[in-house]
């Protein structure tokens, strides 16, 4: 994965695959601090201590498929080459929160991405999912719900064709606004 | 910039111009295992999307999923039209999305070159 945004859609698909409805991604950028942090909390089935340990571990997955599993190995992998952690908090029947952290300038931090695309794929093709997404850039912050979204929209889909254009354009606008301005 | 005010103006035109019908019968699912994610799912999703919005298609239906099980046919893309059986694309990339949506979902004409699988349910 080169994009930080592509391993954040990986981890919410593993929240979606363990029964999640509640799916809430925290991104936090720190330059102060020098940090740059992604926490993924869900609802879904949790993991027993002795999997949590686990799961970094490439040769080890519950997908049914096959037997390795890249996502979480490449990701703390990435963090640990940038003098970062990646932390897993689990428990079972209750859900599981995961949190990456990098040091912001590390030469050998993946770019963000197109954080854009991952947060309207989210939306868009999960819509019976609760999802937040907060995303605070040293002292700016952005916040979508997807509940507040559906509020608003009343039964119109996401997918209708007018809908999908105002999303792109409030995603980039609002996302653009967090590191330093947006043309009007 | 765009605001949630815009989008319930938005909503208002949309439901006295009354276009928007509910339940879409076509349904597109993408796979987004990590292989697909790896593969270049979302950038196939984002063009299915941005397609959807230039032929403005009303009734289409987006899901994702996980990892389906050929990951090596990645990036995997299902399309489901009422009453006819479910096609599998395989290495679909982002140049195959105009072609997948005119042919199959606006013409009903399955895109043979593409197709690696048939489910009836």
């Amino acid at each position: 994965m080169r994009e930080l945004s592509l391993h954040i859609l990986d981890l919410v698909q593993n929240s979606l695959e363990a029964g999640a409805n509640i799916v809430k991604l925290e991104v936090i950028e720190d330059l102060s601090a020098d940090v740059l942090v992604i926490r993924v909390a869900d609802n879904g089935r949790g993991m027993d201590e002795k999997l949590r340990q686990l799961v970094i571990d490439p040769f080890v997955t519950t997908r049914l498929t096959r037997r390795v599993g890249l996502g979480l190995p490449l990701m703390e992998m990435s963090t640990k080459r940038c003098d970062g952690y990646l932390k897993i908090q689990s428990t079972p029947g209750q859900g599981t929160i995961i949190e990456a952290s990098y040091r912001h300038h590390h030469l050998d931090r993946p770019p963000l991405g197109n954080i854009v695309e991952t947060i309207k794929t989210i939306l868009v093709a999960n819509p019976t999912l609760n999802f937040l997404y907060r995303h605070t850039v040293n002292d700016r912050k952005f916040t979508v719900s997807s509940q507040e979204l559906a509020d608003i929209l009343d039964g119109v889909p996401l997918t209708q064709p007018d809908i999908l254009i105002w999303l792109h354009k409030y995603l980039s606008d609002h996302i653009a606004n967090l590191y330093g301005g947006v043309e009007k | 910039m765009k605001t949630l005010e815009d989008l319930k103006r938005l909503r208002e035109q949309l439901k006295t111009k009354n276009t928007v019908r509910h339940e879409g019968g076509i349904q597109i699912i993408v796979g987004m295992g990590t292989c697909g994610i790896a593969a270049g799912a979302r950038q196939v999703m984002t063009a299915i999307l941005d397609e959807i919005a230039k032929q403005n298609l009303q009734t289409v239906k987006i899901s994702q999923t996980g990892c389906i099980g050929m990951c090596e046919k990645e990036v995997l893309v299902d399309v489901v039209r009422p009453n006819e059986p479910r096609i599998t694309y395989g290495r679909v990339t982002v140049d195959d999305i105009p072609k997948i949506i005119s042919e199959h979902i606006v013409n009903g004409r399955i895109v043979a070159e593409l197709a690696i699988g048939k489910f009836t349910e």
